[in-house]
Formats: C-alpha cells, structure tokens, sequence
C-alpha cells in the first residue's frame, strides 16, 4: 500500500477538484436517449407503432437517472462520473432487449413470453432505493469494515440457503429461493457480502499473510497455518458446487478471494495456490458429479449434444452467428429462439440483433466500468477501500467473463447472470447495491483531503500489529 | 498494493480481449457456417415470414404463397401442381427447394440484386419485403397437350419456340404433387415423398427426375439428322446424292454385322439417296456415311448442335449430351445410327430441330421470360442469345426437306396434321435384350409448319417401343403423335390468338 506521501491526491489537495457532476449528467441524459431510441426501434419494428407504455417507460427510466444523479451530487459528489451512465446504458439495452423479447414471446409464440420488461423496471426501481440507501447511510466506506463479521456470517448464509431449502432448483442448479411468489438468487447478494467481509479480513491479516514465507521451486509459498482462510473459501466454494451444483458461483466467489488475498499480499503465490486448489476441485468435481461432467462435455463439442445438453449454448451461436457483423438490427432477428433469452443469454439477444459491434460495445462499456472501479481502487487512500473497490470491480468483470464466456463457448456455461443486463430482480437489486458502494468509494478517492480525518484510517480493526517499513 | 492492482486491471483487459476475440471469431469467422447451419432456422423461418414471388405461366400463378398466420407463415400453393412439376420443383421445410423454386429462388425470395432498388422501397417505407415474380416462357395448351400424351408412360416432351429459344412445354412423367412436398406437415410429407420413391430395384422412374433434362438416353435414329448436316455441310451431298445402303453392313474391322430395323432392306440393296435414306431411316445407310465422313467432321457437328458433354442452365441444369469415347471405326458406325455410347436429353433433342427450323441458328433454350417486381411491373427480362451456329441456313433448308419427307412418306407419318407441312424425325433406340427394359426407347424430334417454324419439339418414352412388332413399336408410332398433338395444341392456340 501506498502511503500518505505517494498519495496522488495528496498533491492536489488544495486544488479545486472538479466534480465532473456535470459530466455525469450529460452521459446519462446521453444514455437515456440511447435507451429510448432503441425502445422506438424495437416498436417501430416488431409492431409498426408506438406502444402507448413507451410514455411511461421512458418518464420513469428518465426518472430513476435523474434521482440517481441527483442523490450523487448530494451525498458523493467526487463520485467517479462514468460508473452510472455506463450502468445506465447497460440497463436500457437490457430492458430494451427484454421488451423485445415480451413482444416476440406474444407475436410469434416463441420461447419467451410475457410481459417482463415492466417487471424489470420495477426491480431497477427497488435497485435505485437501495443505491439511495447506501449512498444516506454509508456516508463512509471504512465504517463497512466494523460489520465484516456480521456481513460473513449474513452472506453464508445466503449462500446456504438455497442448499437447504426444498424446490429451489432451476435449470438443474439450486441458487434460487422462492419467496411470495418471486425467485430470489441470494447469491448475488452474498457475493456483495463475502467481498466486504474478504476487504475487512485482508486488510486486517496481509501482512501475516505476505511477511512469512518459504521458498519451494522458485516460488514463495505462505506457511502451512496461513493457508488456513484460502482453505476455507476453497472449502466453502466447493461445497457450493456439490451442494447448489452452481459452478458459477462457486467459480466466482473463489476467484474473487485469490484475486483479493493476491492484491493483499502481492504475493503471486496465492493466485498459483489458487489455481491449483480449483483445478484439483474442478477435476474431482468433473469426475465424481454426473452434472459438471455434462456440462464440460457440451462446452467441449456443442454440437454434439445439440438436442440434449447442447441446445441452449449452440441455440445461442446460431443467434450471435446469424447476426454477424452488424447484427438483425432491434426487432429484425429471432432471439427467442434461444432458450432463456431474457436472462442467461440476453448477451446472444444483443449479438444477434446488434451484432458484433453491439455485442463488442457492450463488453467494452463492462470493461469501462470495471477499470474505472480499479481506478478507483488505485487512487483511494485506505486499504480497506482500496481492497474493497478492488474485490467488487473485480466481481463484475470476473462475472461478466464468466457468463460471457459461456454464451460464447468460450467457457462452459454457468448459471450466473449478465450484471444489469439480464433479467431477474436480485441481480440487478444487488448490482445497484454494489455500483452504490464502488461510488462512494469513489468519492472517497477523488475528494480533495480536507483537514485530516479525527481518527487514522488503519484504526478500525486492527489486532496484529507488524513493523512495517 | 497498487502494483498488483495494476496488474489485475491488465488481466481484466486480456479477459475481455479474450471474449471480444472469440465473439470475433463467432459472428464473423463462423457466421456464415452457423447461418447456414440446417438445425438454425432462423434463415428458413425469415423466408416463410416473406411472401414468397409467385411463379406465373401465361398469366396465371402455378406457384405461390398463401399465409396461414402459423409459426411458418406462408405455405406454398401449385394449383396445377403436377402439370408443372417438373419446371416449379417444389419449396420444402424439409427437403429444400428444387426445380424453379431453386433456380430462380432469389428473385423469388427478394434477395436478387435486380430487386434490390424495390427492396430499399421497402426498407423505406417500412413494408415487409416480398419477392419478385417469375413468368415462364411455358404455354398451357402445350404443357397440356405434352403431359396428356405421356399419360401412362416414363418419358418425356419439350418443345421450343425456334426463333428465340423460349421452351413452350416442358414435361415430364410420371410426375407428382409438388403441394405435398411444400405442406408444413413433416410427417405427410415424408410419407408422400416415401410413397413416390420408386421401389430399389424395380426400375420405375423417380418422378423427382426431370426425365426431359436431367437423364440422357440412347437417341436412335433421330441422331441421323447430325449426320446428314454433317454430310450436307461438307458441300460433297446434297439430298439426293446417292449414298450405299446394303441390306448387312459389316463394321469395319469387325465380323459383326449391322442390319436394318427389323431386319428389312433399304432400297433392295442398292444406293440410295439420303433423302431417301433419312426417309426410312436407313441404319446401314448412315452407319456407312458416318465411317466415310469419320469421327471429327461427325463431332463437331455434335458439338455445334450443343452435344459436348457439358450441361448447361435455362435457368433449371441441364445434363451435357454426349457422343462418348468414339474407339475405332466400329464404333463410329454405330454411334452414327445413335447408339452405341451417344445420349442426348430430350431437350437436346429439341434443340437440334430446333436449330434446324431456325435456319441453322440455335438459339439457348430458356424458360424464364422476365422477372418482376411484386407490383408485377417487369425488372428484367431474357433476351434470346444465339448459342451455335451448326449449319447454314443453305444446309438447314436441305435437311427441312429431308426431315419433311419423312413426316409425308416416311416413319414420321403419324405426326402429319391436315393443312400444316410438319417436319421431324423418328428414333427408336435399342437398350437391351432381356427384360421389360429390353424395349427400345422410342424418340420423335420435329417441327412446323415446315415453312415457316414456329415450334420445334421432342418426344421421348422410355423403354416405349415394342421391339420387332412391326407398326406398333417405333418412335413413329409411339412418339410421333403425341408430337403431332404438342404442334397441333400449340399452332391452334397461336390461330386463335392471332
């Protein structure tokens, strides 16, 4: 970590920082009108008119931004300024390709049905109060540190759930719970939980971790005592993938960890230990669990399983091949001929009707996001928060790897969700939270230091203490 | 910790290279095999939700789409279906297109470049894009008269209009219902296409087969209509040049003896005009002229008249006629009589009185007249294209006289209308010797009025002769009169026309 003095910020302290509000505020009205163009198209398309909800939709989208924006330039207005219009546009294109999605669903009698899209703007909304929520309550992110035990003990448990309840599988994975009627994935909300929990324990332990070592063939490996909370996680993530059969979430929280304990201990070891821990896992799983088996085999040759296990991922070529370069165009192509459009393959939805380069837009606008999480991560003075914006940038971007890499056959697939894009309440209610939190510790990293803080930062929970140079 | 931070935002970046790379490879490097992939219906599906261009004869649609509102929408209709089944194909789910509906399936579909302007139209002013008409240059009164003279047998009947080229009948039997082929219904469809198989090995016609261009049968006779334009073009014969037509021939360098059909003499086994010769279509006389003119003048002869092995398109392909490998003067003989390894199809046939009629000029057979828009405004149409010029019109006039004589004197007899000079050609060509098979292909090619051509035609039946049945079993009591009705269909309809 670095100290005070290399601080960048340090520097500029007395400067005016600008806050880039006004920047922020032109992205999003730019991300609005991206939205409801794409809305126009997809009417104007499927049905050759305007649909009269287009009014509503379009006012209350507008709205969400506005409040969002508004709440920032209260309560973080150093908050970096291309975190929520690339969430905003993200999120259009999603309820967009779900809107066309419901009227395909209607028209042609396709896979998809219903009428899912308000739906979804309904949960953005939820998603919107809990951004608020964070942004009122937490004012600072270190104080997030002093509740990392409560927050381990609640994202546990979440992540049990599902294992322990009856009737929670879907798609062969449990990591749904049924709640009055809607699917809840706890999942995702633990994966906010665990991360905060990792940034607190890291912080705390790093230098135990980093500090003792020994030498094996060239690499530095951490004492056999200190390999204690990777066990754990490995451990943990394990019993997600035998017990939730969810190799995404099992895959996901465990690289989250080894990315966090090696941005900790900048010791490269732990990610080899990492590496190896998941693939003997990974091996033992493809060996032992019929499911994993299946799901590698069909990620090896789709078209080989085409009518069983294959369908989904070689439906999902079909539609990224049929939209080719420039794609179908909004409402020109057939995405709900792939299974679960609107969620797991909502990214095959944007490739075939948006083609290559829509596609490729978007993982860029993903990629924006992330780096400017990291960014902030680099640039934000505590290590608590340099951890934390760390773990949560690095959740999106492993997650949208993830997923992505399914889609396209890159990896196989897993039951995790597009991060704002796909359908389904808990994933975009939980992405709004953890947005929320890499915002704050934006702010947190672009205000100008003031007079010093009353308490040093390294004071919250801090039970060993090492000499450091 | 910022160092590795540092590098966990470059690893980030080479995960999404990664998966911008694969999409890459995916909708650009793989897109066009996974849009032609037969399990993506995507590419089908877009078709059926278009609808599709009709397929016009004289005014009226033999093929076209009617939308149903199922998940396929448009279903593909032939009023007539097995009339024009051998020109429409049929446009199936489950077995892909043939026929027109192959040929010509871009303009049917929209897709062709010629629609292209109409196409913008439609992208403009919203309107789902439909695609264009094809008209045929085919006539229903022959098409009709064509078909009813193969009702019952494997053959089949093409006429030309010589002057251009057009094709105004093309059939082929035994047919079949290109509706049943076309339904939504996979299981009926299967079952229809099963039931029309012919059995393995039974030796029935497949009526997916367009027997008029996509086999090749021995010609018989009717190939001596090369050899006397290859003879009369030399400028040594003339029609009346007496040419030796023994009662044996005995094949050069052989012991093997060649006779008449039937074994019947020429002329008592003296010289005989050729003429004469073509008149009563006298093998030892040909066989003999053939030798004496030998294989190259005999070959490119062939090859002017389109027999050059290589098919071609109108738009539907044709298979290349062929004299095949010509080995010794023995062989030269018997290929100048038609057998032996010579194949024409039946539109080859045609062609060559219909090259012929036009003065020596043979002009490509097509069948498509123009291509239009849905708003059945024309966008294109065929201009006739000479292909060859295999004779003089000098020579043609020559051989219009010959090929008369046979229809007024000759084998051909059976082809004569009152009041209209009709010259042609009969074939009768020997395939086997034991069986069902054994009976000779029967061939009549012709065209009239003599004076004045205006349709050329050929008449095949498969295996429709009766071998040594006097009267009964040639081209020209087989063939010929179903040629007659084609004429006589069509000349009455250009009467009443105009």
């Amino acid at each position: 970590m670095s100290g005070p003095g290399t601080d960048p910020r340090a520097a500029t302290a007395g400067d005016p920082t600008p806050t880039r509000r006004g920047t922020e505020l032109a992205l999003l009205a730019f991300a609005v009108v991206i939205t409801l163009a794409a809305q126009c198209i997809v009417d104007l398309t499927v049905t050759d008119s305007l649909s009269p909800e287009l009014a509503t939709f379009g006012t209350w989208f507008t709205a969400l931004w506005v409040v969002a924006h508004l709440v920032v330039r209260r309560f973080a207005p150093y908050a970096d300024p291309l975190l929520l219009p690339c969430v905003a546009v993200l999120m259009g294109l999603g309820l967009t390709m779900i809107h066309r999605l419901d009227i395909a669903g209607d028209q042609l009698g396709g896979n998809s049905s219903g009428e899912d899209a308000p739906v979804q703007l309904l949960w953005a909304t939820v998603g919107l109060v809990l951004f608020v929520a964070v942004l009122v309550v937490v004012r600072d992110h270190r104080v997030l540190a002093r509740f990392a035990y409560t927050l381990a003990l609640v994202g546990l448990v979440l992540l049990a759930i599902p294992a322990v309840l009856p009737n929670s599988e879907i798609n062969g994975a449990k990591l749904w719970i049924r709640v009055a009627g809607f699917s809840i994935q706890p999942g995702e909300f633990a994966k906010i939980c665990l991360v905060v929990f990792f940034a607190a324990y890291l912080v705390d332990k790093r230098d135990v971790l980093a500090l003792a070592s020994r030498k094996v063939v060239g690499l530095e490996l951490p004492r056999g005592r200190d390999l204690g909370p990777v066990l754990l996680a490995w451990v943990a993530s394990i019993l997600v993938l035998v017990f939730e059969r969810d190799l995404g979430s099992s895959l996901l929280l465990f690289g989250i960890f080894v990315v966090m304990l090696y941005v900790a201990t900048e010791r490269a070891s732990w990610l080899v230990i990492g590496v190896v821990l998941f693939s003997g896992g990974a091996f033992v799983a493809y060996q032992v669990f019929g499911h994993v088996r299946v799901r590698v085999d069909t990620w090896l040759d789709p078209f080989a399983y085409v009518d069983t296990g294959g369908y989904q991922i070689v439906q999902s070529l079909f539609s990224l091949g049929t939209g080719g370069l420039f794609g179908a165009g909004l409402g020109g192509g057939r995405p709900d001929q792939v299974p679960v459009a609107k969620s797991d393959f909502i990214a095959s939805a944007i490739g075939e009707e948006l083609g290559l380069f829509g596609l490729v837009a978007v993982i860029v606008l993903y990629l924006v996001l992330v780096e400017r999480g990291l960014r902030t991560s680099l640039v934000v003075r505590d290590g608590f928060g340099k951890l934390l914006a760390a773990g949560l940038s690095f959740a999106v971007a492993w997650q949208v790897f993830v997923v992505l890499g399914g889609v396209t056959g890159l990896l196989p697939l897993t039951g995790l969700t597009t991060p704002f894009l796909a359908y389904g309440g808990s994933s975009l209610v939980a992405n709004f939270g953890l947005v929320a939190l890499l915002v704050r510790i934006s702010d947190a990293a672009r205000r100008p230091v003031a007079p010093p803080p009353a308490t040093p930062p390294k004071l919250t929970d801090a039970p060993t203490e090492v000499v450091r140079p | 910790m910022n160092a590795p931070l540092r590098k966990v935002a470059i690893s980030v970046l080479v995960l999404f290279t990664l998966l911008i790379v694969n999409v890459n490879i995916i909708q650009v490097v793989r897109a066009q095999s996974l849009r032609e992939n037969p399990r993506n219906t995507r590419v089908l599906t877009e078709e059926y939700d278009r609808e599709r261009g009709a397929i016009v004869v004289a005014g009226n649609e033999v093929a076209s789409s009617v939308s149903t509102g199922e998940a396929l929408d448009y279903l593909r209709q032939y009023p007539q279906g097995p009339l024009y089944a051998a020109v429409t194909g049929y446009y199936s789910v489950l077995f892909g297109n043939t026929g027109m509906e192959r040929a010509e399936n871009d303009v049917l579909a929209g897709t062709d470049d010629r629609l292209a302007l109409r196409r913008l139209g439609d992208i403009l002013t919203g309107r789902d894009p439909s695609g264009g008409n094809v008209e045929l240059t085919l006539d229903p009164a022959v098409q009709q008269a064509a078909m009813d003279g193969l009702d019952g047998v494997t053959g089949a009947v093409v006429a030309i209009d010589p002057s251009t080229g057009a094709i105004l009948g093309m059939a082929s039997t035994p047919t079949y219902d290109p509706n049943q082929l076309s339904s939504h219904d996979p299981a009926a469809m299967r079952a229809y296409a099963d039931q029309i198989q012919p059995e393995a090995g039974s030796g029935d016609a497949d009526p997916l087969t367009n027997q008029a261009i996509d086999e090749r049968y021995s010609p018989g006779s009717i190939f001596k209509l090369v050899v006397s334009a290859a003879a009369l073009s030399t400028g040594d014969y003339t029609p009346e040049t007496t040419v030796p037509a023994p009662d044996l021939y005995t094949l050069p360098n052989s012991s093997n003896e060649l006779e008449n059909y039937n074994g019947e003499s020429c002329n008592g086994g003296a010289d005989q005009s050729l003429i004469d010769a073509l008149t009563i279509s006298c093998n030892t006389a040909f066989a003999e002229l053939g030798v004496t003119l030998g294989e190259d003048k005999l070959r490119d002869m062939a090859e002017a008249f389109g027999i050059d092995d290589e098919g071609f398109d109108i738009p539907l392909p044709v298979s290349g006629s062929t004299l095949g490998e010509i080995e010794d003067d023995a062989a030269l003989a018997q290929s100048s009589i038609g057998q032996r390894d010579v194949q024409l199809t039946p539109l080859q046939a045609a062609m060559i009185s219909a090259a012929i009629a036009n003065e020596g000029e043979l002009m490509k057979p097509y069948l498509v007249k123009s291509i239009q828009a849905p708003d059945l405004s024309v966008v294109d149409q065929t201009d006739p294209e000479e292909m060859s010029t295999p004779v003089s019109a000098d020579v043609a006039d020559e051989l219009t006289r010959m090929m008369t004589s046979v229809v007024a004197n000759g084998t051909g007899r059976k082809a004569r209308i009152d009041g209209v000079q009709v010259a042609g050609k009969t074939g009768t060509a020997e395939v086997g010797t034991t069986g069902d098979d054994a009976a000779p292909h029967t061939w009549f090619t012709g065209f009239a009025p003599a004076d004045d051509p205006q349709i050329a035609v050929a008449v095949f039946i498969k295996n429709g002769g009766q071998s040594g049945t006097e009267g009964t079993g040639t081209g020209g009591d087989v063939s010929a009169p179903i040629a007659k009705a084609v004429i006589q269909a069509y000349l009455d309809g250009q009467g009443a026309g105009g």
